[in-house]
């Protein structure tokens, strides 16, 4: 009895096996996007691939990308490649790439004229090595954002601030009425995310440009850098009080009044639409800080390693197709909270600080991002740097510059 | 001279000989190996992949320059003090209490252990919540009325280390407790008999006669203790992930972050190398005059 069911179920699996499309091909996707609109943003693109007749198995790494990174890598570098994954577009998979473990896709990207889609121009030049395009940049994710309270600051009494310096003018008042300035949270790169921002705000894009794509030590330890540190300092004081780890927890500050405001990528907007908040109203999102309304094209991108099974191979060409899709990048986009890659798309939808950013993008005043100009080994040691400088009052200005520049002089 | 009066030492027990190869390649191939592969890497300029591309002691110049590795070498000795010390004397004189003849002995006896039934990373957030100024200890006592109560360790740069050793004590004092109660247990009755008969305070009899006659426990709970000093990691991660800054940081985290979170092999193999260096200068003379001695006696 009981083997006839197994056998008639079997029976069933091999015929539905045969039913379905002869074409279709299981891929595996490997990506950290788990929070809730994360997860949602990844569906969209699940569909809009097994719509293709294809098979899209999800193979969500929890963790964020910092745990996800070293397993992607052990797996491709083990012999275990998965069929895609995804990477922040830059130089975290560049020495796959150059040891040849990665899927070369120019002729896709010549069919597709992505030359011509892809804006700005520089989310396809960081895909690019020797010549050859290895990844499909889907979103821009820009760091450059003042999130403020709008509650906070009438509790305080003052004038929601419209730029850095009156925010830091307005510190007093929050710390009087019981409020943490700015919350920062204690992990490494949230500290040195904010320094960042505040180097293409106070200092200009020029300076930005000078310290990490020309990587000018001398520049660094000058004067100029200094307004940046003197900056640095205010914030360093103005967050001395968020006890919390995650840069959601600060957000969380933000959003329920506790702290005035947070220097977070356009991220954070998902976590004020979670909460019911309506831009402008209860929220103030500052592009640039105010000083310098510039937007960094960072992001994240798909990367093909390369397969020996060429149905797997032929199903990758059909991914890369359809994460550029016009329409998977509005579906996908408008969940995750990021700019699509492509100018020519319609995104009413949007809400006020999406457009604000958008805005900015038709400008054309973009700057690349860290993740573009620095290997992960510098990111990494700016990382312990300015989480040490947040956390330590103690720490002068002067050493935390000269620590800076020393890292900049060693930076590839 | 002939080989069929005395048979070669090589042939002897050839069944066992034959049977421990496996342990042997093991043992050879898989630490030996591996840990002259990491040295030999720790001398190049390996990022992701590792690479034979010399650069000489330069990955070595730049840990001994780097900040953050030398907060952790200094988190390290403190951390590694605290639970030496404190775990040894907790530890035995929590045993010897227990070995009075006590009522509910394996009840005590299994609280003390519980702790070490859990893995550090839960250890680790239990303390996080528990030494949280907001919910737990300082918030406790300042909620019954002592609001100017302050007890904060893991979020002030200067004593997070403390904080940390605070939970490492808990979870593993029961286990040293356990050893020690055994070696207690391994003491002849006579010997207290006889010590009892000369007069001899019982605080004088353990520390003059049952501690030396104890010394083979003791070494084994030395080396376990230290062996869990120099891995300490998870317990960080969970705790503080390092913070306030880098205040907490240990060089087990240093080689793990330095390896796959920013991509360079080399700077993590280098210091991974000066943790087998702590390591051996500690061990080496330790094990000449533990076993180097008995051969000559």
């Amino acid at each position: 009895m009981r083997y006839k069911f197994l056998t008639a179920a079997f029976a069933a699996t091999v015929a539905l096996n045969f039913a379905g499309p002869a074409a279709a091909t299981d891929l595996e996707v490997t990506h950290w996007w788990t929070s809730g609109g994360e997860a949602a943003a990844v569906a969209e693109l699940a569909k809009a691939f097994d719509a293709t007749g294809n098979h899209w198995i999800d193979g969500a790494i929890a963790g964020s990308g910092g745990t996800a990174r070293p397993i992607m890598i052990s797996r491709i570098t083990g012999g275990d490649p998965m069929g895609a994954t995804q990477f922040n577009h830059g130089r975290q998979a560049e020495e796959l790439v150059q040891a040849g473990l990665m899927r070369d896709l120019t002729d896709v990207a010549t069919k597709g004229k992505w030359t011509e889609v892809v804006r700005p121009k520089s989310l396809l030049d960081s895909c690019t090595i020797d010549g050859k395009i290895y990844c499909v940049p889907v979103n821009i994710h820009s760091w450059q954002w003042l999130w403020l309270s709008n509650a906070a600051f009438e509790k305080a009494g003052v004038p929601v601030p419209k730029n850095w310096n009156e925010y830091v003018a307005a510190a007093p008042a929050l710390e009087k009425a019981g409020i943490v300035p700015l919350a920062v949270g204690g992990q490494a790169w949230q500290a040195s995310g904010a320094f960042d921002v505040l180097l293409a705000a106070v200092g200009g894009t020029d300076a930005f440009l000078k310290v990490y794509k020309d990587k000018d030590a001398k520049f660094a330890a000058g004067p100029e850098v200094a307004k940046v540190f003197k900056a640095a300092d205010d914030a360093r004081k103005m967050a001395k009080n968020t006890n919390v780890q995650d840069w959601n927890q600060a957000t969380n500050m933000v959003i329920t009044g506790k702290a005035g405001g947070q220097i977070m990528g356009d991220w954070a907007q998902g976590e004020f639409q979670v909460a019911g908040k309506t831009a402008g109203k209860d929220y103030t999102c500052l592009p640039g800080l105010g000083l310098n309304e510039v937007i960094a094209t960072g992001g994240d991108a798909f990367y093909f390693p390369l397969l020996k099974d060429a149905d797997k191979a032929k199903a990758q060409e059909v991914l890369a197709e359809t994460l550029l899709d016009p329409k998977t990048q509005v579906a996908f986009n408008l969940k995750k909270g990021s700019l699509p890659v492509r100018g020519d798309v319609d995104l009413n939808a949007a809400n006020d600080c999406m457009k604000k950013g958008l805005a900015i993008l038709a400008k054309g005043a973009v700057i690349p991002w860290t993740d573009q100009l620095l290997s992960q080994d510098s990111q990494k040691q700016k990382e312990d740097l300015f989480s040490e400088f947040f956390a330590k009052p103690d720490m002068s200005l002067e050493d935390a510059q000269k620590r800076f520049a020393d890292i900049i002089a060693s930076a590839d | 001279m002939s080989k069929s009066e005395r048979p070669s030492q090589l042939f002897r027990n050839l069944n066992a000989k034959v049977a421990s190869i496996p342990m042997i390649l093991t043992a050879m191939v898989v630490f030996v190996g591996g840990t002259a592969w990491t040295v030999l890497y720790s001398f190049t300029n390996s990022k992701l992949l590792p690479r034979l591309n010399f650069v000489g002691l330069d990955q070595y110049y730049r840990l001994w320059a780097t900040p953050r590795w030398l907060i952790s070498i200094e988190n390290l000795l403190i951390y590694g003090v605290i639970s030496l010390v404190f775990s040894l004397v907790i530890g035995f004189l929590l045993a010897a209490l227990l070995d009075q003849k006590i009522r509910f002995e394996d009840t005590f006896r299994t609280i003390f252990l519980y702790p070490f039934a859990l893995s550090f990373i839960v250890t680790g957030l239990v303390w996080q919540w528990l030494l949280n100024p907001d919910f737990g200890v300082q918030g406790v006592v300042r909620s019954l009325g002592w609001t100017s109560f302050d007890f904060n360790p893991l979020y002030n740069s200067s004593i997070v280390i403390y904080g940390i050793s605070i939970a490492a004590l808990w979870q593993g004092t029961g286990l040293i407790m356990c050893l020690m109660l055994a070696g207690l247990r391994g003491i002849d009755e006579d010997i207290w008999k006889a010590a009892r008969v000369d007069g001899i305070p019982m605080w004088k009899t353990y520390l003059f006669i049952i501690i030396p006659m104890m010394r083979p426990v003791f070494i084994t709970t030395l080396v376990i203790i230290a062996s869990g000093i120099v891995k300490v990691y998870d317990l960080v991660v969970a705790q503080t992930s390092g913070g306030p800054g880098i205040a907490s940081e240990v060089p087990a985290k240093y080689v793990y972050d330095y390896m796959f979170f920013a991509q360079n092999l080399g700077q993590g193999f280098a210091a991974s190398t000066m943790m087998l260096l702590s390591v051996m200068i500690v061990i080496v003379p330790w094990a000449y005059l533990e076993f180097g001695g008995r051969k000559r006696v």
